[in-house]
């Protein structure tokens, strides 16, 4: 993306001139962070169309476009991973992650420069995998795994999903596991090991402190996915029986594996969106953010917690009753924590001389939405309900307010803050408020009727449904297509911004914007901070 | 660089091998799954990608060898950051492990055919070679340690005979290990029972050759006198690794080969 201004601008010493050493060969944080938001760009179109297609299917009852409901679940599946491991952690971790945490605690670099160009290279591998596996046999003489992103056995197993596609899955995840595990001790080394004289921990933005929380997450529940689909791929091919009770073996087994990967995945999603929502909020209301002390230590124990809650998302299979009584009560302690972070924006704003911008209105969209979401978390927290709401499109509307409506505001929270900082250009505003307000009014038409569809007991992962829930559907679907025009007018945007070239200046959100990143040019020089800079006012969060 | 740089970090120079690995990452999975689906040419694609990830780690750490040795990049501040960097490793190594050490536990506390081991699954004595192996892996962590003091009092032949006993320690036990293997009475395939062992002591081995490897090329370092008492994280690193794979052992004698038979 900045590759055309960085070649006049004056600031710029030592970028390699070279296309294939500069964009290739690649040890700078910010042209791997450039790299990982353009893939996650291009990962988010694809997958967000598939959700287009599958919207256009369930617009009206029967079978419209898909082959069949095989083809569904292909969609399915291809939807949940490509949004989970190639649009929303490559933007917010690898993208604002690789940009900005070094900026924002005064380091030059990450810790291991050439080990972060492998993170984003080997997520490109895994995605070209994830792609191949939607072509190639899986189940029933048909194309492609039908699983879901949770893969479970007995149906990603050898009976369930014989060809190769479920193979190319696992792989993939294998790699984009292996990208996200080095990342993660990437980030937690710079963050522990390069911080500007001065900066000490309680300094932090709040920003890094969630990378920091995110990273250490990453580090600890993707090698137990790693172990799962291991298991998973020898009982497929070498004849284990991990999952397979012919054998002795179980496929529960294999979804606590998985959620215990799989919970603190979901904060690995939300954590950095937090992190970028509090830096905003904070930015526009010219205040300091409240309680910052609480907001870091409530991400901290969001983490801690998120690992002792997984089995909230198996309270059908059978599990005690003691079991799940803990499980409940687990879950529902996180909303505490998540409550300090709600209401700790609220009172950042309280008071405040608040503009909206852009970068505001996205942060104030995410925190109403966000908070819809958790809402609708606390209720399925409770074993005895969510068993009737279990597999429904409750469930899908919960975390889509939390994900769609939550992670992926938090992206564009982010890109709208920052996108003046990485380009040195500036948007159309009015073309990007109405890139706002199509998206907001988009997901919200198409996410919340599935509240009443799921309480009706439409099932999820299914490609038809009875005529009576016709209606719901139908507007459903049409929100979708409105989200769709708005990620249209997004790109508009982001074209318009690089032909108009107007310049942002070093920092256009003025006095409110207190972090390091606002004291460099716009676009920063290809290496930062040659001179660390010393951190002496409290403030700088 | 044009600017002057005023901070002890290390600046990598741009460099092929993160692009090169990956991609020999992508041959290696192809040619994996092209194996497990019988179609032809699949050897020789896995080959190619593990060689092309061997040639990779090869010249990746040849580079770092070389920062460190004639550039001078490895300064306190980057050295610390290495350790942070390996001991994050294997933190999550751990935690790969962990996954294993669940499917075990969760198959032999509550066993889906009735007992622990399943009928006519006949286990090792664990008071046998697995002992004898235990006794392997842990005079290895003493003369790793021995080596180490050498090290840091300067006594070259010291260091060079621990290291090489480790070396050679750790290749004993691999040999005890595919020993054991190849006179086991239950097959790979055999119940859950051979799952949980084979995957957890398969991949234990694994490390056990992965750990002798960085343990080999150290002890070429310290005969080519790269390291001072001052500066020798690569061997540090290694100690750390090979004391892991240590542990990890320690776990599946007590509660795989002794508790679970």
């Amino acid at each position: 993306m900045t590759s055309a201004d960085h070649a006049h601008d004056h600031h710029d010493h030592g970028a390699p001139t070279s296309f294939v050493k500069r964009w290739l060969y690649s040890t700078n944080h910010k042209d791997i962070g450039t790299l990982y938001l353009i893939f996650a760009v291009i990962a988010g179109l694809l997958g967000g169309a598939i959700s287009i297609y599958m919207r256009m299917e369930l617009q009206d009852p029967g079978i419209q476009y898909m082959a069949d409901g095989n083809a569904w679940n292909v969609y399915v599946t291809a939807h949940g991973l490509i949004m989970v491991f190639f649009v929303v952690m490559p933007a917010l971790i690898g993208g604002f992650g690789n940009w900005f945490v070094p900026l924002m605690i005064g380091a030059p670099d990450m810790a291991f420069p050439r080990m972060n160009n492998i993170s984003f290279w080997l997520i490109v591998p895994a995605f070209l995998l994830l792609v191949i596996s939607m072509f190639v046999p899986g189940t029933g003489g048909a194309d492609g795994t039908g699983t879901g992103w949770t893969i479970y056995p007995p149906l990603s197993g050898k009976l369930g999903t014989p060809g190769m596609s479920m193979d190319l899955a696992i792989f993939s995840l294998h790699l984009a596991g292996a990208s996200s595990i080095l990342g993660a001790a990437n980030f937690i080394t710079t963050i522990f090991n390069m911080r500007a004289p001065g900066m000490t921990l309680h300094k932090m933005p709040l920003f890094v402190w969630a990378m920091l929380v995110t990273a250490f997450l990453l580090l600890l529940a993707v090698p137990v996915l790693a172990g799962a689909i291991t298991m998973l791929l020898t009982d497929r091919n070498f004849g284990t029986s991990f999952f397979d009770p012919a054998g002795g073996g179980d496929p529960v087994l294999f979804l606590h594996l998985f959620w215990f990967f799989g919970h603190p995945e979901v904060y690995i999603m939300i954590l950095p969106a937090f992190g970028i929502v509090s830096q905003v909020v904070a930015t526009f209301s010219r205040k300091p953010v409240f309680g910052y002390l609480g907001m870091a230590y409530a991400m901290v124990a969001i983490g801690v917690v998120g690992f002792v809650v997984w089995a909230h998302h198996m309270y059908t299979v059978g599990l005690d009753v003691d079991t799940r009584a803990y499980f409940t009560a687990a879950t529902m302690v996180i909303a505490v924590p998540t409550g300090i972070k709600i209401f700790s924006w609220i009172a950042t704003m309280w008071g405040g001389s608040i503009e909206f911008r852009l970068p505001m209105i996205w942060a104030v969209g995410f925190i109403f939405l966000f908070t819809v979401g958790g809402v609708t978390g606390v209720v399925l927290a409770n074993a005895g309900v969510d068993i009737a709401l279990h597999n429904t499109y409750y469930v899908i509307a919960h975390f889509h307010y939390v994900l769609s409506l939550g992670a992926v505001f938090g992206i564009f929270c982010g890109f709208y803050y920052w996108f003046p900082k990485m380009t040195g250009y500036s948007y159309n505003s009015m073309l990007a408020r109405t890139h706002f307000w199509l998206t907001f009014i988009g997901v919200n038409v198409t996410f919340f009727p599935m509240h009443f569809l799921g309480l009706a007991g439409m099932p999820r992962r299914y490609i038809d449904y009875p005529d009576a829930l016709a209606g719901w559907n139908y507007v459903s679907s049409i929100g979708s297509y409105v989200a769709g025009i708005g990620t249209l007018v997004f790109i508009v945007v982001v074209i318009e911004a690089f032909s108009a070239k107007r310049k942002a200046g070093d920092n256009p959100w003025g006095e409110g914007a207190t972090t390091l990143e606002w004291t460099v040019s716009s676009p920063p020089p290809f290496h930062t901070f040659n001179e660390l800079p010393q951190i002496t006012a409290s403030k700088g969060h | 660089m044009a600017h002057e740089q005023h901070h002890p970090y290390h600046l990598v120079e741009p460099s092929p091998w993160p692009f090169m690995g990956a991609a020999s990452g992508f041959v290696l999975a192809v040619g994996g799954i092209m194996y497990m689906h019988d179609l032809p040419f699949s050897v020789p694609v896995m080959i190619v990608g593990l060689a092309l990830i061997v040639a990779t780690m090869f010249f990746w750490w040849r580079d770092v060898i070389r920062e460190a040795q004639y550039q001078g990049h490895h300064t306190p501040v980057v050295q610390i950051g290495m350790r942070y960097g390996m001991a994050l490793f294997i933190c999550s190594e751990v935690f790969f492990f962990l996954a294993f050490f669940w499917a075990f536990f969760d198959m032999a506390l509550y066993p889906r055919l009735g007992t622990w081991p399943p009928e006519g699954i006949v286990t090792f004595d664990p008071f046998d070679l697995p002992l004898m192996n235990t006794l392997v892996l842990l005079l290895s962590g003493t003369t790793v340690t021995w080596a180490h003091a050498g090290l840091l009092e300067n006594k070259r032949s010291e260091l060079l005979w621990g290291l090489g006993l480790t070396v050679a320690l750790g290749f004993i036990f691999s040999l005890l290990q595919a020993y054991e293997y190849s006179h086991a009475a239950f097959g790979f395939t055999d119940t859950v029972y051979a799952s949980t062992f084979y995957m957890a002591t398969g991949f234990h081995g694994f490390h056990v050759i992965v750990g002798t490897i960085f343990l080999a090329v150290c002890w070429y370092r310290a005969y080519k006198g790269h390291f001072t008492p001052e500066q020798h994280f690569g061997f540090e690193a290694a100690a750390w690794y090979w004391h892991f794979v240590d542990v990890v052992w320690l776990f599946l004698f007590i509660c795989i080969y002794w508790w679970g038979a």
